[in-house]
């Protein structure tokens, strides 16, 4: 990893980012590519970076995977900085800063039953907790991931997807179907009462995407017994600094880039903006 | 220590202090309001006590000396940047109390609030406060029922009256300077009520946030953010990238003051915004002064100073707004009960 903290930059400035090398890129769809850089250092999926592009600004980035000495970053294509962060390849260098926010935390969820229900991108700041279980499904009861896209040409991860089959539940579904698709179609929230849980007051319920999937989705996993204490949300919210100066991600007490972006529901349910 | 002095000392005593610091003090600026033949009265470098407004309250605070409205944090090239250089000078700034309170709410964002600020701290330990009295309230001042009103946690405490200049100076620099003058106890200014007195509701439950009581401020502000914008405790900032030329590589990154009232404030890419409602926007801004802030830090974040009341082009008052909430929360108890 090279950085170019000159001489003159004091180290400990918070808004210094480093230089980090782009090893490989996965493309997804026309607007969503995995972006593979060189980073060493402590980090949990749920966490995010912020990706610095002189002239073009910063955007926070969910960590999306997690290797020896690297980290994955899947950016949907939306403005300024994700455009520009297109135009790069591998061999190329991006400005990170971070990681910041609490990350979810995998010990919570070891010997549990678990569903983990994610819309879209919103399976990137949890696909670190997919592939852990994938890694290693002896560490849970059992583990149902359960995905919803718009459309199969909106389909992420495909070969995550072909993994995560061999050792997990998964069920993938998409809002409209297109000619020749095979699979699944509908909301995710249709797919709940059918997952088979034993225990469903100890069981935990991991939930990401946007919000009124998140709320539909919730009030499902209670309608099958999940309680409030066992229910984890990743929140997005704009946010400027990553480091709880600039206000923007403020809900209530709560700086949703210092205590968050992961909140255990009975927490997370008070979050009114 | 406390001492009295006289114009010309002290200002003799500025003119030194000049060469390591820049002063800052609010100033007259004429016809330089909202309407030509409406002064402002904001903050600007001077040299001379006579230069400084002790009369009347400034419209603006000090906290652009902190903070500056729009502050460059790096210069950079597309593999390099490069820190902004700190000032080459300290700051010394003259305040009322309200506002030393403020900067403790200034400092709780910048240096506790997660990661230590590097430009605000850089700033903030070169800088000394100066106490201005105050003889009597202002319009819309409710320091005393924020417990403002006084402080003594200053650098110095200075008053001017007539040819002479009383003096309590907490700063060795200026015991230094001031050696020989005449010592005389000095107790600051302050005063002990105002006309404007607020009541804060302990907690405000969130059934409220979407009572009708906030529509009216959603029909009559224009969020134009000048109530944010001269609020010694309104912290938030944007981050924005400039360039110099349209192809060149070299650029800059700045922070610019933002606003919870205006838009764009929650943006997020795909159009998605949280509070589109004026209304709604005056309920956070109301929450997070008198309710949110306290809860995490354990102090209100307004200090009372009135500035937005005064600034407001809608007459919306946030005092009466915290009054007429009060009233609200307790007829809401009365009526669970
Ligand atoms: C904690 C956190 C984690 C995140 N993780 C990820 C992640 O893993 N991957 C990811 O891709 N994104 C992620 N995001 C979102 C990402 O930060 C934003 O998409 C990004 O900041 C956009 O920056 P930009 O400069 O490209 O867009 P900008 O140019 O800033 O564009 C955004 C603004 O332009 C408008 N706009 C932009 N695109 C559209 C559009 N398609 N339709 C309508 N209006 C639009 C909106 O008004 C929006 O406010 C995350 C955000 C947070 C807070
Ligand atoms: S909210 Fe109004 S009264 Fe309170 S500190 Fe800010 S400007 Fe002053
Ligand atoms: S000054 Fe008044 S009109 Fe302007 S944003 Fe504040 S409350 Fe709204
Ligand atoms: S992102 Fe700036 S305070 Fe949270």
């Amino acid at each position: 990893m090279t950085t170019t903290a000159l001489n003159t930059n004091n180290s400990d400035n918070p808004y210094l980012p480093f230089l980090s090398e782009i090893i490989d890129v996965i493309k997804h769809t026309e607007i969503e590519y995995t972006f593979k850089m060189t980073y060493s250092g402590a980090v949990k999926p749920g966490q995010f970076f912020e990706v610095s592009l002189p002239k073009f600004g910063e955007a926070p980035i969910s960590v999306s995977g997690i290797g020896d000495g690297t980290v994955d970053l899947t950016i949907r294509k939306v403005g300024k900085v994700t455009d520009e962060i297109f135009e790069n390849y591998i061999g190329d260098t991006l400005f990170l800063r971070g990681p910041y926010g609490n990350g979810f935390d995998i010990a919570n969820y070891k010997g549990k039953e678990i569903i983990l229900v994610a819309g879209g991108t919103g399976l990137s700041p949890v696909k670190g907790i997919v592939d852990y279980f994938s890694a290693h499904p002896d560490d849970c009861k059992s583990f149902t991931l359960l995905v919803g896209f718009k459309s199969p040409n909106d389909v992420l991860f495909k070969k995550d997807f072909e993994e995560w089959e061999k050792n997990l539940n998964v069920i993938m579904t998409v809002d409209t179907p297109v000619d020749g698709y095979c699979g699944k179609c509908g909301l995710v929230t249709q797919y709940i009462p059918d997952i088979p849980i034993k225990n469903s007051d100890q069981a935990v319920g991991i939930v990401v995407g946007p919000p009124m999937m998140m709320k539909c989705t919730i009030t499902e996993l209670f309608n099958v017994g999940f309680k409030e204490a066992n229910i984890w949300i990743s929140q997005e919210r704009k946010m400027c600094c990553g480091i709880g100066k600039c206000g923007h991600c403020k809900i209530d007490d709560t700086y949703i880039c210092l205590d968050g972006p992961v909140f255990n529901y009975t927490k997370g349910k008070f979050l009114k903006d | 220590m406390g001492y009295h002095t006289t114009p010309e000392k002290m200002n003799a005593i500025f003119s030194d202090l000049s060469k390591d610091y820049l002063i800052y003090a609010p100033k007259r600026f004429v016809g330089d309001g909202t309407f030509t033949d409406i002064d402002t009265i904001r903050y600007g470098e001077i040299t001379d006590l006579a230069e400084i407004e002790f009369a009347e309250k400034s419209d603006y605070s000090f906290k652009e000396v902190l903070l500056p409205i729009s502050e460059t944090l790096f210069y950079f090239t597309e593999n390099e940047m490069k820190e902004a250089d700190p000032p080459k000078k300290g700051a010394i700034v003259f305040l009322r109390s309200c506002d030393l309170h403020g900067l403790k709410r200034m400092d709780t964002i910048y240096l506790e609030n997660g990661a230590v600020d590097t430009y605000y701290k850089r700033l903030r330990d070169q800088t000394k406060f100066i106490l201005i009295g105050c003889e009597n309230s202002f319009d819309n001042c409710f320091c005393v029922s924020m417990g403002t009103q006084k402080s003594d946690d200053y650098d110095a405490y200075i008053k001017v009256d007539g040819q002479t200049v009383l003096v309590d100076s907490h700063w060795d620099v200026l015991d230094t300077a001031l050696a020989g003058q005449a010592p005389a106890p000095v107790t600051p200014d302050s005063v002990t009520a105002n006309d404007t007195v607020v009541t804060i509701p302990e907690t405000v439950p969130q059934t409220l946030f979407d009572a009708p009581f906030w529509e009216d401020y959603g029909n009559r502000c224009i969020a134009c953010g000048r109530c944010n914008f001269v609020c010694p405790t309104c912290t938030c900032f944007t981050m924005q990238d400039i360039f110099y030329t349209d192809n060149g590589k070299a650029g800059e990154r700045r922070r610019v003051w933002a606003s919870c009232h205006v838009d764009g404030y929650t943006d997020m890419a795909g159009g998605h915004a949280f509070r589109n409602d004026k209304g709604q926007r005056m309920r956070f801004k109301v929450m997070h002064k008198v309710n949110d802030y306290k809860r995490r830090f354990g102090s209100h974040m307004c200090i009372g100073c009135g500035r937005c009341d005064d600034v407001c082009p809608e007459y919306i008052s946030f005092a009466n707004c915290i009054n007429k909430l009060n009233d609200l929360v307790n007829d809401t108890v009365k009526e669970e009960n």
